[in-house]
């Protein structure tokens, strides 16, 4: 019985430099998922980031050094509130995303305002707990669990700040250009980029303000 | 990736009312003080937050076995092994470290006797 050739290999080998048109045309449909998987994996790469930061809180979150803890300091109900915040601001970032399907612009950019809306509320419930906590002198130096709760928490915000300046900046290129791929492609990395950030702060407060608040 | 993939205002709404159930739930129990074990209240905290990342990733990131042909899927799993041995191995190190330590009155001892 004799081996047949392998089914997938062309008669006359593989051609990797092929440039004839439906070749082009192939390429750039690659190049457009293949923006978006490396974005994905941009965000995977963050998630790690998280992921260590969460760990050190694990570790330091109970070392008072004498000085407050999350219960002297937490204010639960701020807390949900910024989570409104910020869950509204994923649906309609969603809202959004579905209006460019339908190419529907004008649309689009009103969810996308929104979207920032909700994102800014988000970030002035967060500095005014951080000023909260500063004049309480409960600041990343005061202890092991402020420092990690710091720099987990604001790590989170500043994030969030990089989601909201990009929106802005998208806003404007929307504005100038249109729904070219391009900027759709943007719309797309974005929408990733801002409800990974809200599946990070599932953790943020599962984890630090809850479970900080019980323990 | 097609637009089926990015889901529908149904879709969106039910993650959405999902999440608000799921964030809503473990807020109750810290906030209004709910008379349970301590232990139950943050075992109901991270089964339900494990729940609403479950949400997020279906109904928000629409991660799917077949987007990217199945990269999307693998590199997520990828690096959830990661954060698994990441977060589990610090814990664990972390919270072993005075068990390998010599014990204070076997030090003393040897202080004694140098």
């Amino acid at each position: 019985m004799s081996t047949p050739a392998h089914p997938t290999i062309p008669e006359n080998g593989f051609d990797f430099y092929d440039v004839s048109a439906a070749h082009v045309d192939h390429a750039e449909h690659d190049h457009e998922t293949g923006t978006m998987l490396g974005f994905w994996i941009y965000l995977m790469s963050d998630c790690l980031i998280f992921g260590i930061l969460f760990a050190i809180h694990a570790v330091l979150g109970q070392s008072y050094a004498a000085g407050p803890a999350p219960i002297d300091l937490f204010e639960i109900d701020k807390i949900l509130l910024a989570t409104a915040f910020l869950l509204l601001s994923s649906i309609t970032y969603g809202f959004a995303v579905i209006n460019m399907q339908q190419k529907n612009a004008s649309a689009m950019m009103i969810w996308l305002v929104v979207t920032g809306l909700f994102g800014m509320g988000f970030l002035v419930m967060e500095v005014l707990e951080f000023e909260h906590l500063w004049h309480l002198g409960a600041g990343p130096g005061a202890s092991a669990f402020l420092s990690s709760f710091w720099v987990l928490v604001g790590t989170h915000g500043l994030h969030v700040t990089s989601g909201v300046i990009w929106l802005v900046v998208l806003l404007v290129q929307i504005q100038k250009h249109g729904l070219t791929p391009a900027n759709q492609r943007r719309v797309l990395c974005l929408s990733l980029f801002w409800h990974f950030l809200d599946l990070i702060w599932i953790g943020v407060f599962s984890f630090v303000y809850l479970t900080g608040v019980l323990l | 990736m097609s637009a089926q993939s990015h889901g529908s205002y149904k879709s969106y709404a039910t993650g959405f009312i999902l999440s608000v159930l799921l964030t809503a739930v473990p807020f109750y129990v810290v906030m209004a003080d709910v008379d349970i074990d301590v232990g139950w209240a943050i075992a109901i905290i991270f089964g339900l937050g494990a729940i609403q990342i479950m949400v997020h990733i279906h109904y928000f990131l629409h991660v799917t076995v077949k987007a990217e042909d199945g990269w999307q899927v693998m590199s997520l799993l990828f690096a959830g092994v990661l954060l698994a041995i990441i977060l589990a191995g610090s814990i664990w190190v972390m919270f072993h470290l005075n068990t390998n330590m010599m014990p204070a009155h076997e030090q003393i001892e040897r202080v004694r006797n140098l």
